[in-house]
């Protein structure tokens, strides 16, 4: 069997398994982006508890790898009593380290906001709570789209490592074919090319996304 | 208290940052209707007392007096008494992210809660009072400096202001493009707005202006009337300033 | 107290998978270095032909995930007959996979210091070689040094991916020791994990060190930002 017949045969398994793939990488992000606003909101704006609270937890998360964040969840949870699914365990440890690469884009797009942005919404009676919502989210949203699409071009890639605790996506799914096939290396071809289609489109759409945010006039 | 208090009372304004005082004491009044131009040499904290009076920076002693109403206490609701004092600043600071037309509408539903609708005829009348209702959907980076002036200032008349304060409003716009800016702003004067303005535009001064304010190293060194302060001023650091600027910015003539 | 223990009794072995790690890292990221600043230049002065060949490597390696490609070396090299070890296959996936994010920076670099920089060496008769190796490279070493440290720490936590092909590097020492021992998993994967903190933490202060030491005087601008927590 060619390369090309092999891949026409083992396609639809690895297609439908690349919907888990980007189930849990949807998920993830949109969690992520959530907790991600909060905890910037929180390192900027925070009172000093607050602030000490999302630094250490920001700080500890990129510190470490996220392998070994995701081994906490499946495998080190159990020994204190808490049991989560594969998926879950997955969803969890991917959300909450998102989370805290999504604060630091964040972060650095609203630092770059002019701080004549928020005197003038001041000055024309917002309250600070206001200023936050109307006038520098919007602007770090738009600010922030180039970084976070990386981020989520990365998350797609690394959702491989759920494989490492069975979760049913497309590198495992790629391993169990290649352990019925022995046919190792050119399953992993075909998975790598999935892949990369995916990223390319992703990155295509994501492209699309920001021009048509874009501020007219602001930028190149 | 009168029946007619001042538009805008100050106390006694003090406000250092760190162990320099930048303002030190700091007291005149403006009466509705008026005109008050602050002067003086860069660095000598007009630009801190004009955010002193709206609170955008708090004094840290003294007392601001809006229309018989405390600033400095900190049980006003500051937000409600910054509508009625409008400011414009040296850079404009339009939302980058709105169009013109949003930039004033902004407040009016944000702030003011008013519905969609009314806001937005409010803007446009607020747009073409500054010549600009062409520029509606124009967004800050589209428009020259001059055009951001103008949005500016139609965004703080938009919240129908009892008071204008203008920080600077044309030093960071090329020489053409000032006098479409001065040219709202005498339109204002003379409808009866009330205005405080820091400037170094000294015709603007002497044509539109009931006083001129001089302040240096945070105090006032000297006021009184434009016609006063051209021909005789008091102080020889007046007259020195004066000769600085109408060398740098072409004279007061008209 | 027996917690306390069990981390005690786990150091040795768990430090031993650190020296495994660090020189996985040292390995990638030497790789990285060489392959990744030898396709920037290729980049920025190569002819239309090389920077297309150069852009689809780094696609290539940008868009397959680490795990897939430390797979596709390891077994691509039996496959087409060679006999790599798992260290060795490790070291190309991951070193090349660097090459093409390192690349990335130092093009980027390259771009900053700009023509002029060239011309003027050209002017006073260099060769290109001679001018890279003289004027640009000092410049752009330095320059690219902040994006360099960011992706040490990449390189580094990503060595823990590794695990998959068997590599005793620390994760896997925190596995065996799991296994040995029937301890807890959580007290162990976290005393792993605040290791890694530590060695990414040295590893920026080291660099940002560094920065500091070969800043150019003057050089770097200052930046003026009022920030909106000034209100």
């Amino acid at each position: 069997m060619s390369l090309l017949e092999l891949a026409w045969d083992i396609l639809p398994s690895l297609l439908k398994a690349t919907t888990v793939t980007l189930e849990l990488t949807g998920i993830s992000i949109a969690i992520g982006l959530i907790l991600g606003i909060l905890l910037a909101l929180g390192r900027l704006y925070g009172n000093k508890p607050i602030y000490a609270l999302a630094t250490a937890y920001v700080e500890f998360i990129r510190g470490t790898p996220l392998l070994v964040q995701l081994f906490i969840f499946y495998f080190g949870l159990p020994s204190i009593g808490i049991n989560i699914s594969p998926f879950f365990s997955a969803l969890a440890a991917f959300s909450l380290n998102s989370g805290a690469y999504q604060a630091e884009y964040f972060r650095g797009a609203i630092q770059s906001i002019k701080g004549g942005q928020m005197l003038a919404a001041r000055s024309i009676g917002m309250s600070r709570f206001k200023g936050i919502v109307f006038i520098v989210i919007p602007q770090a949203l738009r600010l922030v789209i180039p970084s976070w699409s990386n981020e989520l071009i990365y998350l797609v890639k690394y959702s491989s490592l759920a494989y490492m605790v069975q979760v049913p996506e497309l590198m495992a799914r790629g391993k169990i074919i290649a352990s019925r096939n022995f046919r190792t290396f050119e399953v992993f071809l075909v998975v790598a090319f999935i892949y990369l289609i995916v990223v390319l489109i992703l990155s295509k759409i994501l492209d699309l996304v920001e021009e048509k945010v874009k501020i007219p006039g602001l930028g190149t | 208290m009168l029946s007619n208090p001042p538009i805008l009372l100050l106390k006694n304004i003090h406000k250092s940052y760190g162990t320099e005082e930048v303002l030190k004491g700091v007291s005149f009044e403006l009466n509705k209707g008026e005109t008050k131009v602050l002067i003086g040499p860069s660095g000598t904290g007009k630009s801190t007392l004009l955010r002193c009076i709206n609170q955008l920076t708090p004094p840290d002693q003294g007392e601001v007096w809006l229309n018989g109403t405390e600033l400095t206490d900190s049980k006003v609701d500051i937000n409600k008494a910054r509508q009625q004092m409008g400011m414009v600043f040296q850079h404009f600071n339009l939302f980058a992210h709105l169009d013109a037309l949003n930039n004033v509408k902004l407040g009016l539903t944000k702030v003011k809660g008013m519905n969609e609708e009314e806001a937005k005829s409010k803007a446009i009348e607020e747009l073409e009072r500054v010549g600009l209702s062409t520029q509606a959907s124009s967004y800050p980076a589209q428009l020259s400096g001059g055009q951001q002036q103008r949005v500016g200032i139609a965004r703080a008349l938009a919240m129908d202001p009892k008071l204008m304060l203008f920080d600077e409003p044309t030093s960071a716009l090329d020489p053409e493009l000032i006098g479409e800016v001065l040219e709202v702003m005498i339109d204002l004067a003379e409808a009866g707005m009330t205005m405080l303005v820091v400037t170094h535009e000294m015709g603007f001064a002497r044509s539109v202006c009931d006083e001129i304010i001089f302040l240096e190293n945070g105090k006032i060194v000297e006021q009184g009337s434009p016609r006063q302060f051209f021909e005789s001023p008091e102080h020889k650091r007046t007259q020195g300033f004066l000769d600085k600027i109408s060398e740098l910015y072409g004279g007061a003539e008209r | 107290m027996d917690n306390l223990m069990l981390i005690w009794d786990s150091l040795p072995a768990l430090l031993k998978g650190m020296l495994v790690t660090l020189q996985l890292t040292f390995a990638f990221l030497g790789l990285g270095f060489l392959v990744g600043i030898s396709i920037a230049f290729g980049q920025v002065y190569g002819n239309k032909l090389i920077k297309t060949v150069i852009s689809v490597y780094e696609k290539i390696f940008r868009a397959i995930p680490a795990l897939v490609l430390l797979f596709l070396f390891y077994f691509g090299a039996a496959f087409i007959g060679i006999k790599l070890s798992a260290f060795i296959s490790a070291c190309l996936a991951m070193g090349l996979r660097s090459s093409a994010y390192q690349s990335q920076i130092f093009r980027g670099a390259i771009q900053s210091v700009g023509k002029e920089q060239m011309m003027a060496s050209r002017s006073i008769g260099m060769s290109q070689f001679k001018s890279i190796i003289y004027v640009i490279l000092p410049q752009i070493l330095r320059l690219s040094i902040p994006s360099w440290t960011n992706e040490f720490a990449i390189v580094l936590k990503d060595t823990s991916l590794v695990y998959a092909l068997g590599i005793t590097e620390m994760l896997r020492q925190g596995r065996y020791i799991i296994a040995r021992t029937y301890g807890n998993s959580l007290l162990i994967y976290i005393t792993a994990a605040v290791i890694y903190f530590i060695l990414v933490f040295a590893g920026s202060k080291f660099f940002g060190l560094l920065e500091k030491k070969f800043k150019i005087p003057g050089y770097e601008t200052k930046e003026e930002k009022e920030g909106v927590r000034a209100v």
